[in-house]
């Protein structure tokens, strides 16, 4: 795997409104940030879950789409030049001489001062489908993700779902496969309208099969599946297949945040109200993630939290450093920073 | 204001009184029905607020919007009379609804 090292004041795992709004925070007092997140995009879970929907509680903001605030996040953070890296999950947290050392499932390694953990109701994962026994085939015949394609070469191939994965993935693995039936609810999916019509080509075409129905049960043996059974609109149906995709949309699990030896209440990171620190000194957690008596899960509540860390997580790069309290209406040094003046 | 029963796999019937303008989901919450998770708090943004509408009511409660149709793909055993319980809106025409919850959510 190749490894890539980035040196930086800050790492902020999750690009949710709270990490994004701690970019803000901690350019004003001229900290530099990369942030990581899992998702292709910024967002967390307004992008990912819930965009259209208008939030009617952000401080002046009457109403306001959830995809649109990020949007204005983005811009009002520009100024500072955040870097992304998008697609990679921290996996890793240690502490070292010099600060903190991350590592990511994507070969990155960061080195840093400090580190915000702005993860929110944790990294966005595959769901596992309401399959009865599924547990026993996953890892092995049952795979949420396609790692190395090559891996179905000859299998019999199930792929369930409606959306862009399963049709990228039946469009793909077509060619490797020794066959492939894609298995959808109904006839109507949420995809590209191109990849619907290549996949129906495919199809008539004789190279594929489509079967209309849900998977009500799999069969197998010590892990390795042998049958899929299919309720259909016109009855059960047993499918041979040796490998089942399953796409069924993204969930949230804590995942690695929960092992990096933090002081937890009822997995959540437990941080003090002064600086939102948690039990590791450098390590600060906002938004969703963290727990303190009062807490509220509201985007406001990650925003005011930034803002303190903000002034610890100075303390701590530049220390000893005066930290003058200044508007960003009225100071000529902050206006430089935010590029208006 | 409209009476709503929900009726579980196990054939436990909890009668609810629900406002108008809340949601079938929001009544099952308020008054613990169990079975209705509502992981997302009502955004039709996951599939485990699913319940399956008693035949009879149907027609009054209408047919999934096509982003409903997409969340319940998510769910288990979606069945003719299967709904995302966020989705349905109370009206004083739907005083008497039965609708039963599933054997899990998703
Ligand atoms: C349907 C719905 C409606 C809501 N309505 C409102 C509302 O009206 N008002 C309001 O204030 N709030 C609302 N919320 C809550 C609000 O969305 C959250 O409070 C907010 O998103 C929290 O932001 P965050 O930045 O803390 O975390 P998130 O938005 O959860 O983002 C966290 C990010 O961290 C990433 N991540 C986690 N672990 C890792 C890791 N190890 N490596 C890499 N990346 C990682 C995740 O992929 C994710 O993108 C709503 C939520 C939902 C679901």
């Amino acid at each position: 795997m190749l490894t890539n090292l980035v040196e930086t004041d800050v790492v902020i795992i999750g690009a949710g409104p709270c990490g994004l709004f701690a970019v803000f925070e901690l350019g004003l007092l001229d900290l530099k940030c990369h942030l990581v997140d899992i998702l292709d995009r910024p967002g967390g879970q307004c992008t990912e879950l819930y965009p259209e929907k208008p939030i009617y509680d952000i401080p002046a903001w009457p109403e306001i789409s959830a995809q649109t605030l990020v949007d204005k996040l983005m811009e009002q953070i520009r100024p500072f030049g955040p870097e992304f890296h998008f697609g990679e999950m921290v996996t890793e947290l240690e502490r070292t001489e010099e600060g903190f050392r991350l590592r990511t499932d994507g070969g990155t390694t960061f080195r840093c001062k400090v580190v915000v953990i702005a993860a929110g109701g944790g990294s966005f994962q595959p769901k596992r489908p309401p399959i009865p026994g599924i547990e026993a085939y996953e890892g092995k015949s049952v795979v949420y993700s396609v790692r190395r394609m090559e891996d179905f070469r000859g299998e019999d191939l199930l792929i369930v779902g409606g959306g862009d994965s399963a049709l990228d993935w039946t469009l793909n693995l077509q060619p490797l496969a020794r066959s492939l039936t894609l298995v959808h609810r109904r006839p109507e999916f949420r995809a590209s309208p191109d990849s619907v019509k290549k996949m129906f080509a495919l199809r008539d075409a004789g190279e594929i099969a489509f079967e209309q129905g849900q998977v009500a049960a799999v069969k197998g043996e010590g892990g390795q599946l042998e049958a899929a059974i299919l309720k259909t609109p016109e009855g059960e149906r047993e499918i041979p297949c040796t490998r089942m995709l399953p796409f069924f949309g993204l969930t949230m699990k804590l995942g690695p945040v929960a092992e990096w030896g933090l002081d937890l209440h009822e997995n959540l990171i437990a941080v003090d109200t002064e600086k939102f620190q948690t039990s590791e000194p450098g390590i600060f957690a906002i938004g969703d993630i963290n727990w303190y008596p009062g807490k509220l899960k509201l985007i406001l509540s990650g925003f005011h939290e930034a803002a303190l860390m903000a002034q610890a997580a100075k303390r701590i790069v530049s220390p000893g450093e005066r930290i003058v309290f200044q508007y960003t209406t009225s100071s000529s040094a902050l206006q430089k920073k935010l590029g208006v003046l | 204001m409209a009476k709503i029963t929900f009726i579980t796999v196990d054939g436990t019937r909890y009668d609810v009184t629900a406002d108008s303008a809340s949601t079938v989901m929001e009544a099952a919450i308020r008054n613990g029905v169990p079975g209705i998770e509502a992981e997302c708090g009502g955004a039709c943004a996951c599939a485990t607020c699913h319940v399956y509408v008693d035949e009879a009511w149907r027609e009054a409660t209408g047919e999934p919007q096509p982003m409903e149709e997409d969340m319940l793909d998510f769910a288990y055993d979606v069945r003719p009379g299967s709904r995302l319980s966020c989705q349905i809106r109370v009206t004083d025409a739907l005083d008497g609804l039965v609708v039963r919850v599933p054997e899990r959510q998703a």
